[in-house]
């Protein structure tokens, strides 16, 4: 038995992934050990992997009408997706699109390429609190594509006044059986982190307790914990309140006037979709040349504009459209922002926790 | 007869391309996995097959052997309303006209031919609060309102004064619904095909010796029907005992089943040797099945006849 294990256990070390990603990381280094040389015998291709409809109507084409390059472009649904594919190696992406959280834990596990700045000039024209995020100290592995947050979606007429606080949702019997939650493990025990007075990166044990149990203590009242299709929970009538993430509700608006979107006074979590380069990208010079594309007001406004999301490039938000500009929706009053923190990656141990916590809170 | 040369040619012939098939998809992949379920995370991406049964310790908490009985309960309540649904369909498939057997059959399979994603949704827009099922309920509603009017009882609100549409959607209730739903084929399939088989001159017999239908079916249509109820209780268990999709679009706050909570091993929660260990227990439970399938098969060969 122990021969085996060892000779088991000696092969495997051999085969192990991790190693497969330690020699591929290796071969990305190489690569851009020699930039120059790189750039000059780089093909005019970019395969981006993004997240389904969030990019401009021509933002694609424009980019190969100036450079030249041709962008390839595979969608994932989520996060998890996202790591689960580049976990194993980068099957050849150049541009990824991480939220904030991943994109530290992408960091951690050494799965990105260095972004080099001065290939990106017009980082001139982002707002500067962008630039020193927690997750991602001083913007070396990432820059932000888009932002917004989370927050409560609600059918005006079913109200009887605006949800303000989150304890419609996760501390009251109020709308008992007209409430949805959403599924997604970090983001649900957060947000009731932050509404129980925690910061929602609070990784101590007795916050994640009292998150549990308020979750517990509110089951019976709440309808559904909802994969992230809250919109279509509160359109075809299921639901009368809902948290979702604000673009969806956004779009909603748009179609239906009873609808409305606010973010609660106990704070709320902003969430930062990011442009990073994978390790082992084949084209890290077009990335760098995307990257920068994406941040000219000119291609950004109209991007930022078609998407309906809150873009973080200063001079696009000041100059585009007014209806886009506005909408409260998209940009929330600067007060209701005060409160409002990004979610981290606060290591292996806390997702393992958090995890069993969501078991145990969809099996009471 | 050719050569038996020449059989042997065909035989490898057939025989290759599926055993290569099933190693390179199925077996290796899956080995792969049951190493993992002996491993333990290292760091964000690797696993260290370590050869530990930590992660099977893991299992047996209560919390997860909590969530496999329930799995569990709702696959015998699946099976067993499937059953009790598909015996009369198989029954009246076997007597109908041959012509309409046809058609008959085919509307059993045609569901199969249509991804489950789409008819799990089209079960949601049946029946959720603004679905057909309720704008029926609230049709009815409407004219036994103004019928109550008609006849002077208008003002007394009988049936209150607004139509309360019926939630139907996000409990175990629906989850059931759906899975009863999706598997009732795999259960009238084998039950057809085993009443089909059965020598209708025992039926005869036994109405000309004076038993009447409840005796008929339930001693000779029953014992003579029973590999195929078997084989339909098993191939309706196995697959609903790791439903995913059900549970998840149709359930509520606590439809979670097994499959559910693997899943989030493999994608959010990032522990594959956690996953892999839930998964492989699955398994165990399903080869318990087929075991199980096996001997009661071997002593029904045996002795067991018609009593």
């Amino acid at each position: 038995m122990r021969k085996s294990k060892r000779g088991m256990g000696g092969l495997l070390d051999a085969l192990s992934r991790r190693q497969f990603v330690q020699g591929a990381a290796a071969v990305g280094i190489s690569v851009t050990a020699m930039p120059s040389l790189a750039s000059a015998e780089e093909e005019a291709k970019l395969n981006l992997y993004n997240w389904d409809t969030y990019i401009g109507e021509t933002t694609l084409e424009d980019f190969k009408a100036a450079t030249g390059i041709e962008v390839k472009m595979d969608l994932f649904a989520d996060n998890d997706e996202l790591f689960a594919k580049l976990r194993e190696g980068n099957p050849g992406y150049d541009i990824i699109v991480p939220s904030n959280d991943y994109v530290a834990r992408m960091i951690a596990a050494d799965m990105l390429e260095e972004i080099d700045h001065a290939k990106v000039p017009n980082i001139k024209n982002l707002y500067p609190r962008f630039m020193n995020p927690a997750f991602d100290p001083e913007r070396k592995f990432s820059l932000p594509y888009m932002w917004g947050t989370i927050g409560i979606g609600y059918r005006k007429s079913k109200v009887k006044e605006v949800p303000t606080s989150w304890d419609v949702l996760y501390d009251s019997d109020m709308y008992k059986g007209k409430i949805a939650l959403m599924a997604e493990c970090n983001t649900l025990l957060q947000i009731a982190m932050k509404y129980l007075g925690y910061s929602v990166n609070d990784a101590s044990d007795e916050a994640l307790a009292a998150a549990t149990a308020l979750l517990i203590k509110q089951k019976p009242n709440i309808k559904s914990f909802h994969d992230d299709n809250g919109q279509d929970l509160l359109a075809s009538g299921e639901v009368d309140i809902v948290m979702e993430w604000n673009g969806d509700i956004a779009q909603l608006m748009s179609e239906d006037d009873d609808i409305g979107y606010v973010v609660p006074k106990e704070g709320s979590l902003v969430w930062e979709d990011t442009l990073a380069i994978p390790k082992g990208a084949p084209h890290p010079e077009n990335a760098h040349a995307f990257i920068n594309f994406i941040h000219d007001p000119k291609v950004n406004v109209p991007l930022a504009e078609f998407i309906e999301y809150a873009t973080p490039n200063k001079v696009a938000a000041e100059t585009a459209e007014e209806g886009y500009r506005t909408n409260p929706a998209i940009f929330p009053p600067e007060a209701d922002l005060a409160n409002t923190e990004a979610s981290n990656y606060l290591g292996e141990e806390d997702t393992a926790k958090k995890e069993e916590a969501c078991t145990r809170i969809f099996a009471a | 007869m050719d050569s038996w040369r020449h059989h042997r040619s065909a035989f490898w012939a057939a025989f290759t391309a599926p055993t290569f098939w099933l190693v390179v998809f199925f077996l290796i992949p899956l080995s792969l996995l049951w190493l993992f379920s002996f491993g333990e995370k290292e760091g964000i991406t690797g696993i260290n097959i370590s050869w530990t049964l930590k992660q099977y310790s893991r299992a047996l908490d209560p919390l997860y052997l909590g969530i496999f009985a329930k799995s569990l309960w709702m696959a015998f309540l699946t099976t067993l309303i499937c059953l009790i649904v598909a015996f009369p369909v198989a029954i009246a498939i076997v007597f109908a006209p041959p012509k309409a057997r046809l058609w008959l059959l085919l509307l059993i399979i045609l569901p199969f031919w249509t991804n489950l994603l789409i008819r799990t949704y089209a079960l949601i827009a049946v029946l959720r609060t603004r679905g057909q099922v309720n704008f029926g309920l609230e049709w009815l509603w409407d004219h036994a309102n103004s019928f109550l009017t008609l006849i002077g009882l208008g003002s007394y609100n009988l049936l209150g004064a607004d139509f309360e549409p019926l939630g139907m959607l996000y409990n175990n209730t629906a989850v059931l619904i759906g899975l009863v739903y999706v598997h009732l084929p795999f259960m009238v399939l084998p039950l057809y095909a085993a009443l089909d088989r059965l020598d209708r001159s025992y039926m005869e017999a036994s109405f000309d010796l004076g038993a009447g239908h409840v005796r008929t079916f339930r001693s000779i249509i029953i014992p003579l029907a029973l590999p195929g109820i078997a084989s339909g209780i098993i191939i309706t268990f196995i697959p609903a005992m790791g439903s995913y999709l059900t549970p998840d679009l149709l359930g509520g706050t606590d439809s979670q089943m097994i499959a559910n909570v693997i899943e989030r091993q493999f994608k959010s929660a990032n522990d594959w040797p956690f996953g892999a260990a839930l998964s492989f227990i699955l398994m165990y439970v399903t080869f318990f099945g087929l075991a199980l399938r096996a001997v009661l098969a071997k002593r029904e060969g045996r002795g067991g006849k018609i009593t």
